[in-house]
């Protein structure tokens, strides 16, 4: 950083002569800094997960949440501060409902995360905002099954609706990050935060682009990787907060929610369980694989 | 705020035979769409009128909003030009900044919240069909006050009243191509044979997966032909 202190990083949207700009690299550091976030794209469901640094021990467990329901389909977790995460959060909703309000259904995620992009890059460009200090993981499910439009009357024909090809895939799964400069892009796993780096590592070694992880293991993958990704601040304590989105036959029926809590324990069991497993028998890499699905 | 015209009768149904201006183009009109086997088909005969005096025997009421997405306009032409040319233009908005096609839902979604929001303002009966590979072939009508409702075949317009009998008797789901074209021929026949307001040529547009095509009935060769040519 040998330009810092030429007087370029004192403004948003001024370039350096090297073709930099300076605020939204230093608003990269501020989600840097924040706690780790992991999205993972499962073939029937995403998942997301979010490492809250405890404070203080004045904050009530279970209550300060950090992952927020967009649309009844779309989930969004960010790193970095705090209350920009929730303006960005707000936004979201006012461009889901925005859709719908046209469209009268709901937003696909492509659409979503495209608009957020551009929202988010507006504030890059003008001198009387600052640049977003967060890294967004948003995650949703298009539905694959047929919805009306928002407030039809009828259900149309019974039978051979019209040369319809049967067995053709429709909506899915989606998982998008959107970091300060209002770049996106789409994602099998992504990680942001203080813990990204072995958070990815270990996303890598999951193999998601084959589509075999069932949101179930995803659950508990996401849960493990953030046990992983904290190694590195041990002498903090934190609270795992996760949500899930699964396809309408799964056991969200296509809604963004909180992971149930008994299954959220379980996979914070089975994540310390196998930490330890790696503490102990730190150079038998392979048993802490068999802990993997 | 516009000053209500016409009268409430007793049983509360508002009737107003003024509702256009002096002069203004009507398409007192027969129009309907269905669907069938590959896809949707629809149909309208071709008189504008303004008052008694035909301003229009060749009028062409299909409307296309998207490649595989069309409409059926009946009521004001300049009301219902005016809508669909703004759905045309969101449709193509809607297909060139998302990566993938609008379907027939959106288009009606669109339809209905123009007609619904405008209703005070607007005389616009509309009947949207269209092929989407998601969908299939797909009907709905938004008929006066701006409700949406999915139906199988949908008709519309004055001369539309004539043929509830027909269509209720001939319809069948599901048809090929070749029956529903005559269906809908045969519908549109009897309307223009008893509806005064409605006349001229049959206009029809079949939409499949293969995309657009227009059929065209004369009435000096008894509607049958030229079709396709």
């Amino acid at each position: 950083m040998t330009s810092i202190g030429t007087g370029y990083d004192l403004q948003n949207s001024v370039f350096s002569p090297d073709g930099r700009n300076f605020q939204v690299e230093y608003a990269v550091k501020a989600v840097e800094n924040g706690g780790t976030c992991v999205g993972i794209r499962c073939k029937d469901g995403v998942v997301l997960a979010v490492e809250k640094i405890v404070t203080s021990k004045l904050l009530k467990p279970g209550a300060n949440k950090r992952i927020a329901t967009v649309d009844r389909n779309v989930g969004v977790v960010s790193s970095g501060l705090v209350p920009d995460g929730r303006h960005f959060v707000s936004r979201a909703r006012d461009e889901a409902s925005s859709w719908r309000s046209t469209y009268k259904a709901p937003i696909p995620l492509a659409a979503l995360a495209g608009r957020l992009g551009g929202y988010v890059q507006a504030y890059t460009l003008y001198s009387s905002v600052r640049p977003f200090g967060v890294t967004a993981i948003v995650g949703g499910w298009d539905s694959e099954a047929e919805l009306g439009v928002d407030g039809q009357v009828g259900s149309g024909p019974s039978i051979g609706a019209g040369g319809k090809v049967s067995g053709t895939k429709a909506g899915g799964p989606g998982l998008y990050m959107i970091e300060p400069s209002g770049l996106y892009w789409g994602y099998y796993g992504a990680a942001t935060g203080k813990g990204r780096q072995a958070a990815k590592a270990e996303l890598e070694k999951l193999d998601l682009a084959s589509g075999n992880l069932s949101l179930e293991a995803g659950v508990r993958e996401a849960a493990r990787i953030i046990y992983v990704a904290h190694e590195d601040s041990k002498d903090k304590d934190f609270e795992l907060e996760m949500s899930w989105i699964s396809s309408t036959e799964g056991p969200t029926k296509g809604r963004h929610q909180e992971v149930p809590k008994d299954i959220l324990e379980e996979a914070e069991k089975a994540a310390k369980k196998a930490m330890e497993g790696d503490d102990e028998e730190e150079t038998t890499a392979a048993e802490g694989e068999t802990m993997e699905e | 705020m516009v000053m209500p015209t016409g009268t409430l009768s007793e049983d509360g149904i508002h009737i107003d035979m003024n509702h256009l201006k002096t002069g203004e183009v009507n398409l007192g009109t027969s129009i309907m769409a269905i669907t069938f086997s590959q896809g949707v088909i629809l149909g309208a005969d071709s008189r504008t009128t303004t008052g008694a005096y035909i301003a229009n025997r060749v009028t062409d009421k299909l409307t296309q909003v998207h490649d595989t997405i069309w409409c059926c306009r009946s009521g004001s032409a300049a009301d219902t030009q005016a809508v669909a040319d703004i759905v045309d233009y969101h449709l193509g908005m809607y297909g060139t900044a998302n990566e993938e096609q609008p379907t027939t839902q959106t288009a009606a979604a669109l339809f209905q919240e123009l007609c619904y929001d405008n209703k005070d303002q607007l005389s616009a009966g509309m009947i949207i069909a269209g092929y989407d590979p998601r969908h299939g072939g797909s009907v709905y009508s938004i008929p006066l006050g701006g409700s949406l409702h999915k139906q199988s075949y949908a008709i519309g317009g004055s001369g539309s009243t004539y043929i509830y009998g027909y269509c209720d008797s001939y319809w069948k789901e599901g048809m090929s191509e070749a029956e529903g074209v005559d269906f809908v021929k045969g519908a549109l026949r009897e309307a223009i044979k008893w509806d005064g307001s409605s006349g001229g040529v049959i206009r029809l547009v079949v939409l499949t997966n293969e995309g657009a095509v227009r059929h065209l009935y004369l009435p000096d060769q008894g509607y049958k032909g030229p079709g396709t040519k």
